[in-house]
């Protein structure tokens, strides 16, 4: 159980790390950034926190508290990708009427430089 | 007229002038969805106007970009036909003629009204049966045709299909869009020619695919205007 902390642990700070490089080097908006540090910092005090772990455990029932642990991690993960989802579709909507926006310009100013010519 | 192609500069030119032969005068538009290859040049050289998107946004981005161009430039009545030359363009006047004496929003240039059309495979046909009997109770009564992209919209359906139209497979959804709406929509029976050139869009295995986003996406829409169904008829004229 200790080992497996630990290995958690250490996945945390190297996650922690990741995305705070990443911001740094601007390869990931600070608004995305937030959710990623916040998960990472949910597994690393949950990492550090045993008893906090063994109170979830008995008290929801779970059989293990390895498995307690893998299923906070599973559902905070499940919730940031859920929100990525939404993300991603708003941009794609955004994306299409941009481009649309930018066919019907384009074809706007090839029609008037045609009447022009 | 709209003509989304995509990869049709086998196809484009000859349907570009087999409409200019049947309808003269009314302009048509190509809307190309980013083709590799030279659809463009070819729609131009027969005679159309070109709208060319940026990028390759599938065929409901596509016919959208048409209908938001029609919509800016004030048409009444749009026709859309496909880039594959599938459809034939003698059916067109037909359809407009409908759309103009009916007063529906939308008619559909339909393969099975009067059994007259062919090039359907086995698969697309156990489709189209499994969506006539989806559709049949939400839509209120039976379409024929519901994959058919061989379709006329007039102004009132033009205005809400250029804020709103589904971007993937988008037939059977508008039609459900339009519904929820109240809306009306006609069938004409149409020939249907085999594809002459390129491939279609759905091939065998992106069937299961199609069957699952189209009916999540019927289903989406039931919920998503259901609000709408309990503010009364609507008016003709009245905005979306």
């Amino acid at each position: 159980m200790d080992r497996l902390l630990n290995v958690t642990t250490a996945l945390s700070i190297v996650l922690l790390i990741m995305v705070l490089v990443s911001v740094r080097r601007a390869h990931i908006r600070v608004e995305y950034s937030v959710s990623w540090l916040a998960a990472s910092a949910v597994m690393l005090i949950l990492s550090r926190a045993r008893p906090v772990l063994e109170y979830i455990t008995s008290h929801t029932g779970i059989p293990d508290t390895p498995l307690t642990l893998f299923l906070i991690a599973g559902s905070v993960f499940l919730v940031m990708f859920f929100r990525f989802s939404i993300i991603i579709s708003h941009l794609r909507d955004d994306n299409i009427a941009l481009a649309q926006r930018v066919a019907i310009l384009e074809f706007h100013v090839r029609s008037a430089a045609k009447h022009e010519g | 007229m709209i003509v989304p192609a995509y990869n049709e500069e086998g196809a484009i030119a000859n349907v570009v002038r087999s409409v200019q032969e049947h309808v003269p005068g009314v302009p048509v538009l190509v809307i190309d969805d980013c083709s590799g290859d030279g659809t463009i040049n070819f729609a131009r050289a027969a005679g159309a106007e070109v709208l060319a998107l940026p990028h390759h946004l599938g065929l409901g981005g596509c016919v959208q970009a048409g209908y938001k161009l029609a919509h800016e430039l004030g048409f009444e009545y749009v026709i859309r036909v496909d880039g594959d030359g599938q459809h034939d363009a003698c059916d067109i006047p037909r359809i407009l003629q409908k759309l103009k004496s009916s007063g529906c929003e939308m008619v559909i240039g339909s393969r099975f009204v009067a059994q007259n059309g062919k090039g359907s495979s086995a698969l697309r046909s156990i489709g189209i049966r499994f969506f006539r009997a989806v559709l049949r109770p939400i839509l209120g009564k039976p379409v024929h045709d519901p994959t058919s992209g061989f379709v006329g919209v007039n102004r009132r359906a033009l205005d809400v299909f250029s804020r709103s139209f589904p971007l993937e497979y988008p037939e059977i959804e508008a039609l459900v869009v339009l519904q929820r709406r109240r809306f009306r929509f006609e069938e004409v029976p149409v020939k249907m020619h085999p594809r002459r050139t390129g491939r279609s869009s759905i091939t065998a295995a992106k069937s299961l695919y199609y069957i699952v986003h189209v009916l999540l996406g019927v289903f989406v829409n039931v919920l998503k205007y259901d609000r709408l169904l309990h503010r009364g008829p609507r008016q003709p004229g009245q905005g979306a």
